[in-house]
């Protein structure tokens, strides 16, 4: 179990740092499924099964169908490698990020992130009463208010959404679209 | 737990890190876009840690919340997306500053 979740672990972290590099945005994109992926095993690993069957669902499926989507649409060139434009602001960016993996790692390695047991879900009562109902008495009872504010933002976006990208009712260029 | 909490935490910290990287590196406003969707991820992961080793559902819960928003979030900034590369031809995010300065 532990040599499954340094797998899964190593693959999701190539599969990320591969979105620094590959050229193309489709490639990007299934680089970015593969992490995705991977992370959704590593879920089942810390016993959250229902999460990771979202996490394939709605991640995996239905947001990178909509990347891949609006990447064929548009029709993008692709990116030049970004090893070959490296400039004084970039270098600064890169030697930020490398300050911010090492103050992260720093403190997710001390040891206050160790604080032991504090709910009352154990592995065995999660495996028992199953994380998905466990989750669904908790949204419909404590969490029921960020639950419907939830909802409304899912209709603001997609309200949203149909306003931005709807063609004119009158275009003034007339752009092909 | 037999995962220690530390070795999923960084797992977390190098794939944000990786997501911060892509963000300041890349040119195209799409990949952007995508390292943003892998630093939620990665901030999931943390939540999932910790709720695994506090034995409490709360992180699940809150994943759960920041799965939505996330969605929410694509489908708004890929309509904006498209909406500028009708407006301007181009992702690149060097090309876009009408509202710089």
């Amino acid at each position: 179990m532990e040599i499954a979740f340094y797998l899964f672990g190593a693959v999701a972290a190539v599969a990320a740092a591969s979105i620094l590099v590959l050229r193309s945005p489709v490639y990007c994109a299934m680089a970015l499924v593969g992490t995705l992926v991977c992370l959704a095993a590593i879920y089942i690993l810390l016993n959250a099964e229902f999460v990771a069957a979202v996490q394939v669902l709605v991640y995996a499926g239905a947001i990178m169908v909509l990347f891949l989507f609006v990447i064929m649409m548009l029709n993008l060139k692709s990116d030049r490698p970004f090893a070959l434009k490296f400039s004084l602001p970039k270098w600064l960016g890169l030697a930020v990020t490398v300050g911010i993996l090492a103050q992260l790692i720093g403190v997710f390695n001390s040891s206050a992130v160790r604080t032991g047991p504090i709910g009352s879900y154990s592995e065995e009562r999660v495996a028992q009463e199953g994380s998905t109902e466990i989750i669904g008495k908790l949204l419909f009872t404590e969490y029921v208010l960020p639950f419907e504010m939830i909802s409304i933002l899912l209709l603001v976006a997609v309200i949203g959404a149909v306003v931005l990208a709807k063609r004119r009712l009158k275009p003034e260029g007339e752009e092909g679209r | 737990m037999t995962i220690p909490i530390e070795h999923v935490l960084t797992l977390s910290a190098i794939l944000f890190t990786i997501g911060v990287t892509g963000v300041i590196l890349r040119r195209n406003a799409i990949i952007v876009f995508m390292n943003i969707e892998l630093m939620l991820n990665a901030v999931n992961l943390a939540f999932i840690g910790f709720a695994a080793s506090m034995q409490s559902m709360t992180g699940v819960v809150f994943v759960f919340f920041i799965l939505v928003v996330a969605a929410a979030e694509a489908v708004v900034g890929l309509a904006i997306m498209v909406e500028i590369f009708r407006n301007k031809q181009t992702l690149n995010i060097d090309e876009l500053n009408l509202l710089k300065w």
